[in-house]
């Protein structure tokens, strides 16, 4: 991270807790990007997180408000606490399980009310922080530690869940991609509504050491070989596009 | 309709829910999240009226997970903030519950008992949830819970539930029921209270006091103080310290001592015939009218029969029931279950303690209560 960002983490931090190759400082560091040049100061950012590995990108990394609340719950917390402040600017940033496996109702009641909420949710398709057991985001036929022989479910797609409920600004982009990560967020922040940013961040600790991809660079590498513009997937078939990352702005 | 600007001291017909939303705005609660469920529901309905002219928010949720959490967020931004629920909604709020204690976070839970458990009778009364606003988390907490027992206090007890969450920055619950909930009877929405305003502007850490009460200020997101708001244990400041023994065991001990320490300040009881008693009812919420109603009979029938009513569930009246144990020759304690704070008592009345149970759905007859003391007596 450019030291013109430090002046948004918080003082007192040694460091983050995020495993060597984590995609989430990557993350954080496309966030505090974003939030710098819509000029939003410190003292009116509300940072929510529920519980895992990404719930710890804000809190207590980012020298803001942030409230670190319960698994799943996040959406919900900040909800209230927008409605009761409506001049924070109030960021949820979670994983996918939080956000969307126990979350998951939280989720798109917020995107269907419209709340003015970001959601950014970091992808690392498994529970890391308990390691490394299947999620509703982990691909067909990866490896897990619940599903050793290879995940037989389907993963959601959370960028087309949150549109069918209503959410005003979705977009998946992947941390290999900083950049347009950083202009959908800014988007999504400007954005009045409710907004979701979905963000690939892969886990090279309980993803990558299963699935044939122990090393770090070899893991992005992978990342960035399956991602696939949105206006290329659309000729692909339902089956083809789950073993992709479509990427791309979705709404509006 | 009165009261809703201009407390008055004139009794109009009130049904009790209502009459503990308009405590809740009398106290300065301004916001409410919620979930439908009977027989609580009026509770909600009554709040989206009065906030919306009170300059309040109102949200309905998907859940009542949702909305216990939503009600902790807007605590966190500074606003007075309650919920109301039953026995399986407030089963599904428990984890945030211990979440709201462990954060300090002031927030009022009007829970109307219905008789469980499971679904239960959703229409019917019930006290079965007494254990659960003490216990109902996991973790050791000490959450502080009131109990009315007309409609004057549910408006009371709601507006005191707000000064005493306020106050000590733990969530309090106001363990109403069935029956006092949907009771219709007079009840004076006045003014006759000092309002409590959680300490947000003072020195010191959010989340550690060298004060004696242990209440730490508590600023609000925006205040510009740069909160670290977590569950996991955590230091004055609000890091997190998830590893570190002494300071889970001194942040567990503070809390404890919130509640614990403050009892005499907390604990509300009421007396009735205790002069010269021989047999004493302890009871609470609408089966301790069935016990006045049985004292007082007993009373014209020569025996000397008293109550010892607490409109404080937790921190038990300990001392009061001990005294009372010292003062009669039994205790008789009736109540909407299996005999739930019977238990409780024996624990701390050196007296026989006698329990009378009814999970019907249904109150106590006065009646019952008089031929089992005649037995009690025999």
């Amino acid at each position: 991270m450019t030291r013109a960002m430090e002046k948004y983490l918080r003082g007192g931090l040694g460091g983050t807790a995020f495993c060597p190759g984590c995609g989430h400082g990557i993350l954080l560091g496309a966030l505090l990007r974003a939030v710098d040049r819509i000029g939003i100061h410190q003292d009116d950012l509300l940072f929510v997180s529920g519980i895992g590995c990404a719930a710890w990108i804000p809190s207590p990394n980012i020298g803001a408000d942030t409230l670190h609340t319960l698994h799943g719950r996040a959406v919900a917390f900040a909800t209230g606490a927008k409605i009761a402040s409506p001049k924070m600017t109030t960021i949820v940033v979670s994983g996918d399980g939080d956000i969307s496996s126990i979350g998951g109702n939280h989720l798109i009641h917020a995107a269907r009310r419209d709340t003015d909420l970001t959601v950014i949710c970091a992808n690392n398709q498994i529970y890391g922080m308990t390691g490394g057991q299947t999620a509703c985001t982990t691909p067909v036929g990866a490896r897990t530690a619940t599903d050793p022989a290879g995940n037989p479910h389907r993963p959601f797609d959370l960028c087309q869940l949150v549109i069918g409920a209503g959410a005003r600004y979705a977009a998946r982009y992947p941390i290999t991609r900083p950049p347009m990560l950083v202009d959908a967020i800014e988007k999504a922040i400007r954005t009045p509504g409710f907004t979701f940013v979905e963000a690939i961040s892969p886990c090279p600790t309980q993803f990558g050491r299963r699935n044939d991809t122990p090393d770090v660079g070899d893991l992005y590498e992978k990342v960035e070989a399956l991602c696939i513009d949105r206006e290329n997937a659309e000729s692909m078939t339902f089956d083809e596009r789950l073993k992709h990352f479509v990427i791309g702005e979705f709404r509006p | 309709m009165p009261g809703l600007n201009e407390p008055s001291s004139r009794r109009v017909l009130m049904q009790g829910n209502i009459a503990a939303a308009e405590g809740a705005i009398r106290a300065g609660c301004r916001f409410f999240a919620g979930y439908p469920i009977t027989p609580s529901s009026e509770i909600m309905v009554q709040m989206a009226k009065l906030l919306g002219s009170n300059d309040g928010r109102f949200i309905q949720m998907e859940d009542e997970i949702a909305s216990i959490c939503a009600v902790i967020g807007a605590s966190g931004s500074g606003v007075k903030a309650m919920t109301a629920t039953s026995g399986p909604g407030f089963s599904l709020m428990q984890e945030a519950l211990g979440y709201g204690y462990f954060t300090e976070t002031p927030m009022v839970l009007v829970n109307v008992q219905r008789a469980g458990p499971g679904t239960g009778q959703a229409t019917h009364v019930g006290q079965g949830d007494v254990m659960q606003a003490r216990y109902g988390t996991h973790g050791d907490v000490f959450p502080i819970a009131l109990c009315p027992a007309s409609v004057q206090e549910m408006y009371d007890l709601t507006i005191r539930a707000f000064n005493l969450s306020e106050r000590f920055r733990v969530p309090t619950f106001v363990m109403a029921d069935e029956a006092v909930g949907h009771l219709r009877e007079p009840c004076a929405l006045h003014g006759g209270f000092e309002i409590e305003h959680r300490n947000r502007h003072g020195e010191g850490a959010p989340f550690g006091s060298d004060a004696p009460d242990g209440v730490p200020p508590m600023p609000a997101f925006g205040d510009g103080k740069k909160l670290m708001v977590t569950g996991s244990t955590h230091n004055p400041e609000g890091f997190r310290k998830v590893d570190d023994p002494e300071i889970h065991d001194a942040l567990v001990t503070r809390l404890m001592r919130k509640t614990e320490d403050h009892r005499g300040e907390i604990v509300e009881v009421e007396e009735f015939f205790l002069d010269d008693a021989e047999v004493a009812f302890f009871a609470y919420g609408i089966s301790a009218r069935t016990a006045l109603a049985a004292a007082r009979r007993l009373r014209k029938m020569g025996v000397r029969a008293g109550l010892l009513r607490t409109k404080t569930l937790w921190p038990f009246p300990e001392e009061a029931v001990a005294q009372l144990g010292r003062r009669v020759r039994a205790i008789v304690v009736p109540e909407l279950n299996k005999g739930m704070f019977a238990g409780v008592c024996r624990a701390h009345a050196a007296a026989e303690v006698h329990s009378v149970t009814q999970t019907n759905g249904k109150t106590i007859e006065p009646g019952r209560l008089v031929t089992f003391v005649q037995e009690v007596l025999k």
